[in-house]
């Protein structure tokens, strides 16, 4: 199987997250759309490493992942912070930072 | 011993002092400034003495390489032009700081704070006139805004913080301009920032004036030069007077010391070629800031303005190209100093009396107050280059200096020795003379501290006025050092007398 | 040309005659309270003492031969670039002997006199501080030996006169009177220092000898601006028209002042300024024929403006300016007239001196009444004021026999005598401003002296004290005999001769056909003046007058003209400029301001607090970067 279907699934599953995270209110699904991104950005650079058979690829993909729990980890909390304060998870009754 | 350093960081050192000592305590804070700078006046008076005026042009030099990536050099030393500013810059700040003693409590910031912006602006200003290296020169110029700008917003009012923002905007313009010169000069040149090395330089005419035009911008928005004036009134009004006396009397003379030593040194062709619409410009602000000066109602708006004329005849000497004329200039830097200073001190006392800086709120102070009223007519007549007072000497140096190169130019800034009478016996008359008016007549005669802020500045009045000769003596060699760079030499008069005269004024 | 000679002996201590009352001025302007008691004495003795010095150097001076009656005193200097060097040394001659005889001779007097006169005065200490002052600064201005140490000189009489008019500044009309003079002053002041500037451009140097060596080599044209130049400066401090102006409102100043200050030196500076410069002039016909015009137009100027004048001081003024513009027009005549203007300019320090001393002793009678229609038939309770203001008189007019006759006729022949057109014009004029003299003096006495008493219930006059007769006596005693001393057998002529040039033309002759129609005019003035307020008596208040009548009083318009075409539209070009500054200007930089300003302010819009819309904009701005990477570079 050539190694280009990898990245088209990658490609694809990037969009997805992007459409979802311009388009959907709710901050855990825009949240888990975010993560999707990061996923098929984790998919191509596997690809990569193992099209150009080096390890740089899914080192990366490494740090990504670290990267993906630290921001889950945080994020989360401000979700879970807005919502006790402003009982939505709306992104957008998050507007004071503005002008 | 490296002496500039030493100077330059004992400044910083009292600002650290003044930093540590408690809030509660105002007037340690005082006496540490004072004493600050009082051990800088006297180290630099040292330096004077120890000047050599027949030795090389830089003296107490020091280079350590600091940047070497960059060719940037921590390089010092003095010439004859900024061993005179630094003594003027060394007299003229304890003088400020006992003149603020009580006008430091009255601002919205602490005494210490105020202080500490005072005295580490004498690092700065230090620093602006010893190195000779163009980037640790540029760093310095641009530094010397973040005190000047709190100190100027000090009062804390609306205005107060508009002209604090309007004198960083404008020194901020022109520093940029200065900034990408600086940077292009570093492209094209021999890759390094020491004055030494740039001299000389063969840059294409083109490349070289432009060069100049980004220097002349920062140091005309300094120096004011018209049109670029406009700041000035605003910042010398609403900051406090101890600040203004500063701001004109040794910042803005970083302008008229960058025109001499970078503009002509650098770019001795571009200079000349420019020299036509330097001295219209010049001409334009010693006219206009006199005219200006005789319809202010403001005390300090008029000082503001009489300044802008006098940067303007000082802008003149140094374009003359005249050994007379650039020797007088940078006596007058000296003078303007201490006239202007006096002056702005003297008002500065007014204001504290009675409230107000309106013109036609003052009225008979003669009467009330003679020894205040008699300091500053003598101000006034040096402000006005009476002969016998300090301003007299470089005035007339610089009219001559132009006249015997450029006799238009030099006729109308003479004009300005008529407009200059008005406006300091017009604003003489208003405050001092006639009947006393109303609340003035509480106005107090000046006490023990402010005889002692006044008498040093009118004994150099007097002083400089009758025997400017070792001030001159230290200048010349730095002059003659520009004019060598300009490749000038003083024209010769058409006639040459018959016969030498015995004794007397012979040439 | 006369070579100059270095100091030795008396001459090489020529500095204390300036410095003795300049270290006096110090002491009493510093000196403050502590001075008050014995602060006269001190400033009447710095100018006897100089007196005393001057007339030692003097005898000396006339005991040496003629070519070495020129002494230079080094006193210090230095070089303050290459070439341009300060030099300031004193010149001993006979020109500048002659001023310091006269500013310390007649100034002394005045000194004593003032003892009397501001004996009330709490500030009478720094009144001779000033004094003091003015004497040292106007010695420099005629002992100097070079341009810039005459100009320093010039400078600081017109500070001391400053200060003096504005003595009583808590007046408001002295401080106006006192500003006025400093600033016309300054006009003239432009003048004197661009000539300077074109000589060092010209020559290289300021000093006398080195000027004047080197002008036969100058063009005409750079030496005709010179003299011009050099001419504005004397109408600024002589008060010739255009510059006369100040010198009515300068009469603010108390009496002495206007005796010393405005009557007999420092407003002769510009007449010695001229005759100084005689070798520059001698080349300059231009310049020439514009001092003696200037002279002429203003002797008539002056002399009309008197005839109107109520104020005693006032009339004095005027007839002083008129009489200034006499020494003008004879030094402008050149060598033939250089003496004779100088010899009218020391005889004038005496006679005029010694009428404003009379007019003070009038008003120290009167309680500072200065108005003449309340005087009247003041000869009998005054006698001694009224023998020697009238021996003054008499003087000024041209009596035969007083000095005056000898000085004035001179210059009225010496102007017949330049021939032509302009020498006969020159000469009438001089011929009726002399008529016109005899005419405002005699009203001036007849007024004040003559006629029925006018003075108000409660005033009581009396004849002053002794302090303040003596110095009127002995310059009445000048004035009488300052003419046979000076001008028998062309002495002092051949005294001058050295410095400016010898006259060709013969010692004056008292009897030539000028005189005697001189004399006709003099007897005609007075006989009008006579008519006038003899005869008829004089209304207390002035009747409204025809034109000419009117325009004397106003001075002819001057002040007039000054404020129309210089003040007023001066004012309005400051007030302009500075609406200029703070709309078109300023506004400029704010309006840059408020323009960058505004557009950030619509920009900040951007950030709506969306974040969705953030998303947006970066996807966006990743598919632009993405598509331009391609287009460059695919």
């Amino acid at each position: 199987m050539s190694p280009m279907f990898y990245l088209y699934l990658s490609a694809v599953l990037f969009t997805l997250g992007a459409v979802g995270v311009l388009l959907r209110r709710n901050a855990i699904v825009v949240f888990m759309c975010i993560e999707l991104m990061l996923n098929a950005a984790n998919l191509a650079l596997v690809t990569f490493s193992r099209i150009n058979g080096n390890l740089d690829g899914q080192i990366i993909a490494f740090f990504v992942m670290v990267v993906a729990a630290a921001e889950v980890v945080v994020g989360l909390a401000v979700i879970v912070a807005v919502f006790r304060t402003r009982r939505s998870a709306s992104v957008d009754d998050v507007n004071l930072l503005k002008y | 011993m490296p002496w500039l350093t030493v100077l330059g960081v004992i400044p910083l050192v009292g600002t650290a002092v003044i930093a540590a000592l408690p809030r509660e305590r105002p007037v340690w804070a005082k006496w540490t400034a004072l004493a600050t700078t009082v051990v800088v006046l006297a180290l630099t008076c040292v330096i004077a003495a120890r000047f050599d005026v027949h030795g090389p042009r830089f003296q107490f030099t020091e280079d350590v390489s600091w940047i070497p990536a960059f060719g940037i050099h921590y390089a010092l030393g003095v010439d004859g032009v900024a061993v005179v500013l630094l003594l003027l810059t060394a007299v003229l700040w304890p003088v400020v700081i006992l003149a603020s003693w009580h006008e430091c409590e009255q601002t919205r910031r602490s005494v210490k704070t105020y202080l500490g912006l005072f005295v580490s602006m004498e690092t700065v200003l230090i620093g602006t006139f010893v190195s000779t290296d163009l980037f640790l020169f540029y760093a310095l110029f641009e530094t010397m805004l973040i005190p000047m700008y709190f100190i100027i917003g000090s009062s804390g009012t609306p205005r107060a913080s508009y002209a604090a923002m309007k004198f960083l905007l404008y020194s901020l313009a022109g520093g940029l301009l200065m900034l990408a010169a600086v940077i292009a000069l570093y492209v094209v040149g021999p890759k390094s920032f020491l004055y030494s090395d740039l001299q000389n330089l063969h840059l294409p005419t083109a490349d070289a004036r432009w060069l100049f035009l980004g220097f002349f911008a920062a140091f005309a928005v300094k120096a004011p030069l018209w049109p670029l004036h406009t700041w000035l009134p605003d910042a010398v009004a609403e900051g406090p007077v101890g600040g203004s006396v500063l701001l004109v009397g040794v910042l803005d003379k970083v302008g008229t010391f960058g025109f001499l030593r970078y503009c002509l040194g650098l770019f001795p062709e571009a200079a000349h070629w420019f020299t036509p619409v330097v001295l219209v410009l010049a001409v334009i602000a010693v006219l206009y800031g006199a005219l200006q000066a005789i319809g202010q109602r403001d005390l300090l708006r008029l000082m503001a303005y009489v300044s802008v004329s006098h940067f303007g005849l000082i802008t003149l000497g140094v374009f003359a190209f005249t050994s007379q004329g650039q020797a007088g200039a940078t006596l007058y830097m000296v003078n303007h100093g201490f006239s202007t200073g006096a002056l702005l001190l003297i008002i500065g006392f007014l204001i504290a009396r009675r409230g107000t800086r309106g013109i036609h709120d003052f009225g008979g102070v003669q009467q009330v107050a003679p020894i205040l009223a008699g300091v500053f007519l003598l101000a006034s007549l040096s402000g006005l280059a009476l002969p016998g007072l300090n301003t007299f000497v470089s005035e007339f140096l610089v009219l001559v200096g132009t006249f015997t190169r450029y006799e238009v130019a030099a006729g109308f800034a003479t004009a300005g020795i008529i407009l200059a009478s008005i406006y300091m016996l017009v604003m003489y008359q208003r405050t001092m003379t006639g009947p006393v008016r109303p609340h003035v007549e509480h106005v107090r005669d000046l006490s023990l501290r402010e005889r002692v802020v006044i008498a040093p500045m009118v004994a150099v009045i007097v002083a400089l006025g009758f025997y400017p000769g070792p001030i001159l003596d230290i200048i010349k060699p730095g002059v003659a050092a520009t004019l060598q760079q300009t490749h000038d030499t003083d024209p010769q008069p058409a006639v040459q007398p018959a016969a030498v005269a015995p004794s007397g004024g012979s040439s | 040309m006369l070579t100059t000679h270095a100091a030795s002996g008396v001459f090489s201590v020529t500095w204390l005659i300036i410095a003795i009352p300049l270290a006096s001025a110090a002491v009493l302007i510093l000196g403050g309270r502590r001075t008050d008691r014995w602060g006269h004495l001190l400033g009447v003795a710095a100018p006897l003492a100089s007196f005393v010095l001057g007339l030692v150097e003097f005898a000396t001076l006339v005991g040496k031969p003629e070519v070495e009656r020129s002494i230079d005193n080094h006193v210090f200097g230095w070089t303050i670039v290459e070439g341009f060097h300060a030099d300031i040394g004193l010149q001993v001659d006979a020109l500048s002997i002659s001023f310091v005889l006269l500013i310390t001779g007649v100034g002394s007097l005045i000194h004593i006199y003032s003892i009397g006169y501001m004996a009330h005065d709490p500030k009478r200490r720094l009144f001779f501080g000033y004094f003091n002052l003015f004497v040292a600064a106007m010695l420099l201005l005629v002992l100097g030996d070079n341009y810039l140490a005459l100009y320093i000189g010039w400078e600081g009489v017109g500070l001391a006169s400053y200060l003096l008019i504005g003595f009583w500044s808590y007046k408001p009309s002295a401080a106006t009177a006192a500003k006025k003079a400093f600033v016309v002053n300054r006009v003239g002041d432009f003048g004197l220092s661009v000539a300077i500037m074109v000589m060092f451009a010209t020559f290289g140097t300021f000093s006398f000898t080195g000027v004047f060596s080197a002008v036969h080599g100058a063009d005409p044209a750079t030496l005709n601006a010179i003299g011009l130049l050099l001419l504005l400066g004397a109408c600024g401090k002589s008060a010739q028209v255009p510059l006369q102006s100040w010198l009515l409102d300068a009469m603010e100043g108390p009496t002495p002042v206007s005796a010393l200050i405005h009557a007999a030196t420092m407003v002769t500076a510009g007449v010695y300024l001229v005759a100084r410069s005689a070798p520059i002039f001698d080349l300059a016909p231009t310049a020439q024929l514009a001092v003696t015009v200037v002279g002429a137009v203003t002797l008539l100027f002056g002399a009309i403006i008197g005839c109107a004048k109520d104020d005693i001081k006032k009339a004095l003024a005027a007839s002083t300016m008129s009489q200034i513009g006499y020494m003008i027009l004879a030094v402008g005549l050149g060598p033939a007239g250089y003496a004779f203007g100088i010899a009218h300019l020391l005889t004038h320090g005496f006679f005029k001196a010694g009428l404003f001393l009379g007019a003070g002793s009038v008003m120290h009678a009167t309680k500072d009444e200065v108005d003449m229609r309340r005087f009247g038939g003041l000869a009998k309770p005054m006698p001694l004021t009224f023998a020697t203001f009238g021996l003054a008189y008499l003087a000024i007019i041209g009596f035969p026999g007083l000095s005056g006759w000898f000085t004035k006729d001179a210059i009225i022949d010496a102007a017949y005598h330049k021939g032509g057109t302009s020498g006969f014009v020159l000469g009438s004029a001089a011929l009726i401003g002399a008529g016109i003299t005899a005419f405002y003096m005699s009203r001036v006495v007849f007024m004040t002296f003559l006629g029925r008493p006018r003075w108000e219930a409660d005033v009581h006059p009396h004849e002053s004290p002794k302090v303040m007769t003596w110095p009127m006596i002995l310059l009445a005693v000048g004035s009488i005999g300052a003419g046979y001393v000076l001008m028998l057998g062309g002495r002092f002529a051949n005294f001058l001769a050295p410095v400016v040039g010898h006259s060709e033309e013969p010692s004056v002759q008292p009897a030539s056909t000028a005189g005697l129609v001189t004399l006709a005019a003099m007897v005609v003035g007075v006989g009008i003046a006579a008519l006038m307020y003899l005869r008829r008596p004089v209304p207390a208040v002035a009747p409204a007058g025809s034109f000419a009548t009117v325009a004397a009083r106003r001075d002819l318009y001057g002040d007039a003209f000054n404020e129309s075409v210089f003040m007023r539209p001066g004012q309005y070009l400051t007030r302009l400029l500075v609406f200029f500054d703070n709309r078109v200007v300023d506004g400029a930089v704010n309006g840059i301001a408020a323009f960058f300003g505004g557009f950030s302010g619509r920009l900040r819009y951007v950030q709506t607090g969306f974040v969705r819309s953030y998303a947006l904009s970066m996807l966006g701005g990743v598919a632009i970067l993405v598509a331009a990477l391609l287009m460059v570079r695919g």
